[in-house]
């Protein structure tokens, strides 16, 4: 079908095509009153337009995904290493396909492990954090298996790692899904068998607009406190609690100029140094 | 006896006797000058001289001579729960802070016994509490032998898991994880339905019959 190519199947409106008209029956019964035919506009016979196959692809409208461990913190090192480490980052992905994800998907990572029968690991969950720089680049699964919270940290340029397959690619209301910690465990459970779920290239992310429930307090972490900012919680916490956490509010932090770091510039560099590096 | 599970001959002092009891009358927080002072709750060493450092007429005094028969109390019996009782009448939800830091097993460690032995799985008044780490760290990981006080006797166990995040590409859990062990090594239970960490193979020797009776592995 054209559907698996990534085309887009653009058709005309059916106004302009005619089906079959029924006006053919006689009526048996002769109206009382001569009832005129509706007037309509009578033009020349406009046979439908050629469907038009648009390509989404060559559109340009795909999204650009540069991994946020391409892009180096502010700090005082040379570029050069970060420019050696990226020749590095390349060759690995070279040799097995990193695809795209973000904090909130579902993944499912399969690694050698020579403790395991079958020489294989594999072990599914939602990714909550992507931490670390460069060649050190990190991402923890969590999965809750027969009611006990299991949670790994893998290295995406690890070697023992054979495969990483992204089975529903979405993001979330926050960067960091930490709380899931101290939400209830049905939030972090997933399926170990579950279906992978396409999304498009061309398509934007989906974002899951799901707010958690969490257990009773007390909790790891103050989450309901403006320094872990967290929007995909459902506080069920008393009013005067949410305006006690406000107290630790810092309104000036957005607009402190020291704290800026604007990283445009760098990623479109990133990002043209990757894809040739890619496509070599 | 004594009233609550643990079924000692005298009463024990242990915390879940303050469910057991019938609530005590709120004490008030200030004595008014020359009232009869309340029967002491238990004879202390601080009660003595607390009573001879009170002056009559002297609102404040009072209040500090009260904090400071309870404050040493507290220290003698080393009990945090008693020292809250007196403190948390107006404040009923007082909590315990648990320790939400991610640490590893040491002494004094609550954890969670996870094979289906009967020692493990009948409810006692106290959790599984680690005494002994046998390594030269007192700092157990996954796959060092502790000894545990558990229902009032003492097991060794094997951790399987545990809450401080470790090496990179090993799996961290939401709770210590432990098994209960013999001393030759044997495995108290016969089945672990809770996923092991696959890196205890590596010491494949010592923990076979661990492994064996394990069902999943992460």
């Amino acid at each position: 079908m054209a559907a698996a190519g990534g085309r887009l199947l653009v058709r005309s409106s059916a106004a302009g095509c005619r089906g079959f008209s029924t006006r053919g029956s006689a009526n048996k019964d002769p109206p009382t009153t001569f009832q005129p035919p509706p007037k309509r506009e009578r033009s020349a016979f406009q046979p439908p337009s050629k469907p038009v196959f648009v390509d989404k692809a060559t559109l340009g409208s795909q999204r650009r995904f540069l991994s946020p461990e391409f892009i180096p913190r502010r700090q005082r090192t040379a570029p050069f290493k970060f420019y050696v480490e990226r020749l590095d980052m390349i060759q690995r992905r070279k040799v097995i396909n990193i695809p795209e994800f973000y904090v909130g998907s579902i993944l499912s990572v399969t690694t050698a492990d020579p403790y395991a029968n079958g020489k294989t690991s594999r072990f599914v969950g939602i990714c909550i954090q992507r931490g670390g720089n460069g060649l050190g680049g990190t991402f923890i699964l969590r999965n809750v298996i027969e009611g006990q919270g299991v949670e790994i940290c893998y290295e995406l340029y690890n070697p023992r790692i054979q495969e990483i397959q992204v089975l529903k690619l979405e993001k979330r209301l926050d960067d960091n899904l930490m709380y899931l910690r101290d939400a209830l465990p049905q939030y972090s459970t997933f399926d170990v068998d579950m279906k992978p779920v396409h999304v498009e290239a061309y398509e934007d992310v989906p974002v899951n607009t799901l707010k958690v429930r969490m257990k009773p307090k007390p909790w790891s972490k103050r989450w309901e406190r403006p320094k872990y900012n967290i929007q995909g919680i459902q506080f069920e916490l008393p009013k005067e609690k949410m305006e006690e956490a406000k107290k630790w509010s810092k309104p000036w932090v957005p607009f402190d100029m020291l704290r800026e770091y604007d990283t445009s510039q760098l990623e479109e560099e990133i990002w043209e140094e990757v894809n040739e590096g890619l496509k070599k | 006896m004594c009233e609550c599970t643990c079924s000692r001959a005298e009463p024990c002092r242990c915390p879940c006797r303050r469910a057991v009891q019938a609530p005590r009358a709120p004490r008030p927080a200030l004595r008014a000058a020359g009232a009869p002072r309340p029967a002491a709750r238990a004879p202390g060493g601080g009660a003595g001289s607390a009573r001879t450092r009170v002056r009559k007429g002297a609102l404040l005094w009072n209040l500090v001579a009260w904090l400071c028969t309870r404050i040493p109390m507290a220290l003698v019996n080393g009990r945090l729960g008693l020292f809250l009782t007196h403190f948390s009448r107006a404040v009923n939800q007082r909590h315990f802070s648990l320790t939400g830091a991610c640490g590893a097993v040491q002494k004094l460690t609550r954890v969670r016994v996870v094979d289906n032995s009967a020692l493990g799985n009948t409810p006692y008044h106290r959790p599984p509490r680690c005494i002994h780490v046998y390594n030269k760290t007192g700092v157990g990981k996954v796959g060092d032998k502790i000894l545990l006080a558990i229902k009032g006797e003492k097991k060794k166990a094997l951790i399987v898991g545990h809450k401080m995040p470790g090496p990179r590409m090993t799996p961290r859990f939401d709770s210590n994880n432990v098994v209960l062990i013999e001393e030759n090594g044997n495995p108290t239970g016969t089945r672990i339905k809770i996923p092991i960490p696959s890196i205890l193979r590596q010491q494949s020797g010592e923990f076979s019959k661990v492994l064996a009776i394990a069902t999943n592995f992460v």
